[in-house]
Parts: structure tokens; sequence; C-alpha cells
């Protein structure tokens, strides 16, 4: 058969601005973005006649999207916090930061755990008691020792959002590498692979796709961990600034710091995913060919 | 077999029994089972689901351990009461059942692998010859691709070419076809035909599909019910290269009614017996 096809003349799929130009065109042409804006409309409908509208018992006292929006978008605040402070920016970036600290510890030392709690037997006899034990304890009955055993304000806070994040990391890249069919290992085995390349050309790559989901949600559990720290120790950030409006009773701004914090949440993973995307080319055109 | 240019790659499994969880169920897969392959034979086994064929696949190809018995490769040990497992090798490739190509690793990548790792040729080096193998298979333009992203036919011949860049004395195939249509698998048929025509490798090939057996085969050894042993052994002596001719013939259909009925017997006897089919 013939040798001269190679390196077949491959269509050359477009980069950078084109590429997002081109994903947004085809976006536009599918009913998502149509559904999830009338999906958004249908409960700030909803949450405005409940509270601004028609004013219903338990509903009235909260602040209305109206008064929310507003209050947000005001150069001139009427409590002091809004899109044109630069206090506002303090609370999302200190919050940001803790984020990016405790989520990269919890990725560096949650992901190689699992992965070699899931490849050494031996590894996991240890461990895994250690780790099933500890995982369902709450952030919050953390909190005390959390204070006792690091000085100041920020270690603790980092401490405790990284706990949580740490053991779903571990747990789902443990789950991964268990999730590896039998045949890869045996079909690597008999094609000459020692030990190192076992691990880093099946384990790793094989428990990737867990380990992306598990990053997925342990973003998410960092964010609330986050706050619950923040609340209880720490004077900046959006869980500070959330407890903080409570107590001087500016509900407004409480509601604007709740929905930022969904806002950067929902960006966070957003982030992951699209990394994850990245180091998945195999996954994504498979299932892309699959219509999904 | 005759014609065979092949001196390695012959096979020898001695008074073979394996019984899994000696201590709890005791279920016995194979009893006493004794068969010889030679080298550059095509052998196809056949027999009743769950009967124990892939068990002889697993002792030979050291996936599982034996109970008792040995098995030789060219009058080396591989298993026996010494070492009840054989140590996995390159000498002895196996295609799985449902495929196990890396879907991680384009397939270049999965063909470069073996000898990459083994350490025969660099990383590039590797990749160059596995791109020239999968030219020569008619996989040229799809090297590039994951295995996620071809059809399972080109997928499955990608598997076999993995498995002969490592120039193997033996392929294990394990009813590698077994989910594909009648169409794509005439063509693998022919895919595979071609590759032994070329390479002369002894194939270990087992099917529950008659014609399958009867067309690719030398031999087709068939199994009895569990506990498996050797029921009868019917010598295929259609003239190679075979094409798709052949199942035309006379002595094709024939042979294929002969291996069909010593089949059904112990079809209707495993039936009866209801047993939970192992691997």
């Amino acid at each position: 058969m013939s040798e001269t096809n190679l390196t077949p003349a491959r269509i050359e799929r477009p980069t950078g601005l084109a590429m997002t130009m081109h994903n947004w065109k085809t976006a536009l042409k599918t009913q998502t973005p149509y559904l999830m804006t009338f999906g958004i409309a249908l409960w700030l409908g909803a949450y405005y006649l409940f509270v601004e509208g028609w004013e219903l018992p338990r509903f009235n006292k909260l602040p209305g999207p109206v008064e929310v929006i507003t209050e947000w978008l005001n150069p001139d605040p009427d409590w002091g916090m809004s899109l044109f402070t630069p206090e506002y920016y303090d609370h999302v970036v200190v919050s940001c930061r803790r984020i990016l600290i405790s989520f990269g510890i919890a990725t560096g030392v949650g992901v190689p755990l699992g992965l070699f709690m899931g490849w050494s037997k031996i590894f996991r006899d240890y461990t895994f008691p250690i780790l099933e034990t500890l995982r369902p304890i709450p952030i919050l009955a953390w909190v005390p020792l959390a204070i006792l055993m690091f000085s100041g304000f920020e270690t603790p806070v980092i401490f405790l959002a990284t706990l949580a994040s740490l053991f779903v990391t571990t747990l789902n890249t443990l789950l991964g590498v268990d999730s590896i069919d039998d045949d890869y290992f045996r079909a690597a085995k008999s094609l000459g692979s020692k030990k190192h390349h076992i691990f880093f050309h099946i384990v790793v790559p094989g428990a990737l796709p867990f380990i992306f989901t598990g990053l997925q949600i342990s973003v998410g559990v960092a964010w609330f961990s986050l706050v619950a720290a923040e609340m209880v120790s720490g004077e900046f950030g959006l869980g500070y600034l959330i407890v903080d409006s409570y107590m001087n009773i500016t509900y407004v701004t409480m509601v604007i710091g709740m929905l930022t914090l969904g806002f950067t949440g929902w960006a966070s993973s957003v982030i992951v995913r699209m990394v994850g995307n990245r180091m998945m080319q195999w996954r994504l055109r498979a299932l892309a060919l699959e219509g999904r | 077999m005759s014609d065979s240019v092949n001196s390695r790659g012959a096979i020898s499994i001695r008074n073979l029994t394996k019984i899994y969880d000696p201590d709890g169920v005791n279920v016995m897969a194979v009893d006493n089972c004794s068969l010889e392959i030679a080298a550059g034979e095509v052998c196809m086994i056949v027999g009743p689901s769950g009967c124990g064929k892939t068990t002889l696949l697993n002792g030979i190809a050291g996936f599982h351990s034996v109970t008792e018995g040995e098995i030789y490769l060219d009058d080396e040990l591989l298993c026996g009461p010494s070492k009840p497992k054989a140590e996995q090798g390159a000498d002895r490739m196996v295609v799985f059942q449902h495929g196990a190509l890396f879907p991680w690793k384009t397939l270049a990548e999965n063909v470069a692998y073996g000898p990459m790792v083994q350490g025969v040729l660099k990383k590039n080096e590797a990749l160059e010859k596995a791109g020239h193998m999968l030219a020569e298979a008619g996989l040229g333009d799809v090297g590039h691709k994951y295995p996620g992203e071809v059809s399972s036919g080109m997928a499955r011949r990608a598997e076999i070419v993995r498995a002969l860049i490592n120039d193997p004395k033996v392929l294990l195939l394990d009813e590698p076809y077994r989910a594909m249509d009648s169409l794509t698998k005439s063509i693998m048929h022919e895919a595979l035909l071609e590759v032994y025509d070329r390479t002369k490798v002894t194939i270990f090939f087992i099917t529950h599909d008659l014609e399958e057996a009867i067309f690719l085969g030398d031999r087709v050894a068939i199994m009895t019910t569990r506990p498996a042993t050797i029921k009868k052994i019917v010598d295929v002596k259609i003239p190679r290269p075979r094409s798709y001719e052949t199942l035309s013939s006379e002595e094709f259909r024939k042979l294929v009614d002969e291996t069909k009925e010593a089949v059904h017997e112990e079809a209707i006897k495993a039936f009866e017996a209801g047993e939970r089919e192992l691997a």
C-alpha cells in the first residue's frame, strides 16, 4: 500500500480571534444562549415580582433586584459598596488570591496523593482510612483547630479552604485510577512497560477525566469553605463582606456580595473546565463525534 | 502450516488445569487440557461461551496463573508448577476483545509505544516506524487521530499493528471482531490474512464464529464445555492464500458443518448445566 500519505493535508483549524468568533457564531445558532437568557430573565422576573412587585409576606424584607442592581451600578453607592468603589475589588481580589493559593495547594498535593493511592496498594492501605475519617468532618468544625494552629488571619483561612478541596481532589483522583480498564495495564505491561512508564503513560492520563471532574467540584468546595472561613476569621474577602454587611444591616451590600461570589465561583469552574478540555483533546474529540 | 517459513512461536500446552478460587467457590475452568501449536500456525479456538477459552489465553499471556500443567513457548517454560504465572512480554502480544488501544494516545503514538518503552527505538524513530507500519496496513492517513475518532475496524487494525511492531512470536487474539458487522468483519479477515501471509507469525485466535474459524485457521480446536479440554481438532487443508471465493467452496462448507456439529453438542451441554460464564 502507499507510503506517500504519511503526512496528509489536514483541514487547518482556526485559531485565536477567528476561532473565538467562529465559536460565538456557532453558539448563537443553537438554542443554548437563548434558553440561558430566558432562564435568567424568568428567575429575575420572579425575584422582582415576589419582592418588589407584589411585596409578598416574608419576601418584602429582602432587597429586591432593582434595588440591588441600582446600588451595584451606582458610582456613588448609598451603602458604600458598588462596582465603582475600590473596596469592592479589594474584597474580590483577596478572595480570589486565597482561592488561587488554596486550590493550588490542594491540587498540587491532592492529585499526586490520589495517583499514588490508586497506583500502590500498600500506600493506599496506609492512607485510605485516614482520608475517609477526616473527609466527612465539616469544615466549620475545623475552625477552632485552625485558629489554634495558625497565627494571624490569613493562614487559618487558607488552611480551611485547602483542606476541603484537598479531600475532594484526592478521592476523585483515586477513583480515576480505579476507573482505568485492566486491559490497558495488561497491554502496557505486555508491550514492555516498566513501572514508571505505566505510571506516566497509563495511570496519569487514564485518571485525567476523573481528576478534572474532581477539580471542578473542588474549586467550588474551596469557594464555600473559604467563605465559611472568612466569616469566622478574616478582615477582607467576599465572605467577610457578606457577614459584615449583615452585622451592619446593609442587606443590599450583602446580596451584592453573594451575587459576586456566585459569578466569581462560576468563572473559576469555567477556567478549570477549559484547562481540562485543553489537556484532554483525545476525549473532547471522541465526545464530539458522539455528538456531545 | 506446511509452507510456514517461521521457526519460532511454537506453543505447547501440556496437561493444563485451571481452578478459579481453589479455596472458595472452586470452579474448574480447564481440566487437563493439552494442545500443540506449531510455529507459524494459525490455531483457532472455538467452544461454548465461558468454557475457558480465555483462560488458556490468560495463561499464555501471563495475565493469570495456572493451577497445574505447563505451557512452553519454543521449548522455553512460560509457566508451570515452579512458576504458576508466566511473565508478560512483548514476544506474546494480545489483541483484546474490547480493544485496548490507549485512548489518550494517537494511533501512531500507540504503535510507537512498545519499541519506545522497551528502549529499542528513540521516540521519534519509533514514531517514524509506526507511521510506515500504519501506512503499510492502509492506515497512513489516520496516524494522527485518537482511537476514539476512528472506526472500530480501523482501531482493531491499528491494535494489530501495535502488536506487530514488536515482532512478536505469537499473536493472541480474543474474539477481536466480535462486535463487528459482517461486512467490516470480512475486511478485517482479509487484512489479518494479509498480515499473516507477510509475517507468518503464530496466531492463537479465540472465536465463536465457526465460518471465521475455518476461513482463517490452519486448525480449529473445539473445546468442551466447562471444565474445558480439547474435544476435537479439525484440520483445515484449504490452501493459502485464501480469498472470499473460499467461502463458497464445498470443502469449506463441509468443514463448517463438521465443526458446527461438534460445537453444538457442547453448547447444549453448557446450556443445560446453566453455569455462569467465566471470562
